[in-house]
């Protein structure tokens, strides 16, 4: 059993579109959209939200992600309306990456004010991202426990954010190693993997081990680094 | 008058004719600062008022409020919805089983319809939203309903001048709230539509008394 999510969109295909994008990742959880009105215009309807709620309960509780303005008000009006509000929470968060950040964090079995937390994390990716992203350009040896001999680069780094290594902190990694001439692993799993990397489901406190080979091992290493040590920019 | 029942359908039923008739301008009215939807939205969500009221033929004013409120907040599709779905929601809560309405329980439903707006769109006065044709509303009831010699017409007079007073005013307003506070400045110099409609409702609360 997991938390299961609701998607409150102004256009149908939206919310449809962003169901089929966070099902990729986390096949175990039941994600239900409910997106335009129930003829098909765009707006919010609070019986299609109400139907979503209804299917969804039963499970570990249910967080639900919402679009612009009247989207929030019809959410809001259905949970004063839902017979048990009490397993029901509102994220405060973008739609797209707060569902794929909520339903990889249900996926691996969070409660569901872990999923609401992990849905709100993708806020403010901040300065500290800003920074390691230097690292990688610059090409400097980041502070944290890096060994380098030859060819091979490896590193431990403890995961300081709350979040742990949710679909972002994956995306941030996968996404600055694709573009370098490298083959890194993170944990034994493939570091340009957004997926893989999710598999991990790594907590905070959790050590990454890295492992770096090829011309841009070293500033793969510092990047996977400075991005870990900095939370991700998270709390 | 007795305000019961009866009345209340009348009056739902008088809020569907004048968002029929008043479909165009509220249009014309949101496309000045909004996205050009309130007038169908209203008409098309009180038309499904109507013919929830036919099928489910409630037996309290609180009950024909109260399917009101499911119905807009189902149908409208835009932020209005949700509003006025909470505002009637609310109403209907104050107004709980009683068959027949006095002024103070109207006054106290017409005060708790705009507390359910300002909880939900959490605008304030000065917003230029319809919380400036309901706050005057809510008041203006209230001191009608302390009134000694108030009659429920009275009140529902009050309210609905009020409304409309509040409903003109939003004119020189800056939008601080809704679609419109997009265009900042550009806001100014246009009626709210919301305000709008909300006059209208309220003045159809008298027509169905008179």
């Amino acid at each position: 059993m997991t938390v299961r999510l609701v998607v409150v969109s102004h256009s149908e295909k939206i919310a449809d579109g962003a169901v089929e994008l966070a099902a990729q990742m986390a096949p175990d959880v039941v994600i239900l959209a409910a997106g335009g009105t129930a003829d098909g215009r765009i707006g919010t309807s609070l019986e299609k939200v109400m139907s979503a709620l209804d299917k969804a309960a039963g499970g570990d509780g249910v967080v639900v992600l919402t679009d612009l303005g009247s989207a929030v008000m019809t959410a809001e009006s259905a949970l004063e309306l839902v017979e048990e509000p009490a397993g029901v929470l509102l994220a405060d968060a973008p739609l797209v990456e707060g569902l794929v950040a909520a339903a990889v964090a249900a996926q691996g079995g969070a409660d569901v004010k872990a999923v609401k937390r992990a849905a709100e994390a993708v806020y403010g990716l901040g300065p500290e991202v800003a920074a390691a992203s230097r690292v990688l350009a610059e090409s400097t040896v980041a502070e944290g426990s890096v060994t380098g001999s030859g060819p091979d680069f490896t590193g431990d780094f403890e995961l300081v954010n709350e979040a742990g290594m949710h679909a972002r902190p994956a995306a941030k990694i996968a996404g600055g190693l694709a573009s370098l001439n490298a083959e890194v692993t993170v944990n034994g799993v493939d570091g340009a993997s957004m997926t893989s990397l999710m598999t991990l489901a790594a907590a905070k406190g959790s050590l990454l081990h890295i492992e770096a080979w090829g011309p841009d091992a070293e500033r793969a290493l510092n990047y996977v680094g400075g991005l870990v040590q900095a939370g991700f920019g998270e709390p | 008058m007795v305000l019961d029942v009866k009345w209340a359908v009348r009056w739902l039923t008088l809020c569907a004719q004048a968002m029929a008739e008043n479909r165009v301008w509220l249009i014309e009215l949101d496309r000045a600062i909004g996205d050009s939807d309130h007038g169908e939205n209203m008409d098309r969500g009180f038309q499904a008022v109507l013919e929830k009221l036919a099928e489910a033929q409630p037996e309290t004013p609180g009950a024909a409020l109260k399917l009101t409120a499911m119905t807009l907040m189902s149908k409208v599709g835009g932020a209005a919805g949700p509003l006025y779905g909470t505002a009637f929601l609310r109403a209907s809560t104050a107004l709980g089983d009683a068959a027949e309405i006095d002024p103070g329980r109207l006054a106290d439903a017409l005060v708790a319809a705009r507390d359910g707006i300002v909880a939900r769109g959490k605008a304030e006065s000065g917003d230029k939203t319809m919380v400036d044709a309901w706050t005057p509303a809510a008041e203006a009831a209230q001191a009608a309903a302390a009134d000694g010699a108030g009659t429920v017409l009275g009140v529902l007079v009050a309210a609905a001048e009020a409304a409309e007073a509040g409903a003109v005013a939003t004119e020189p307003l800056v939008a601080r709230k809704g679609r419109a506070s997009y265009l900042g400045e550009r806001s100014a110099g246009h009626r709210d539509p919301g305000a709008a409609s909300s006059a209208l409702i309220l003045r159809a609360a008298v027509g169905a008394a008179a």
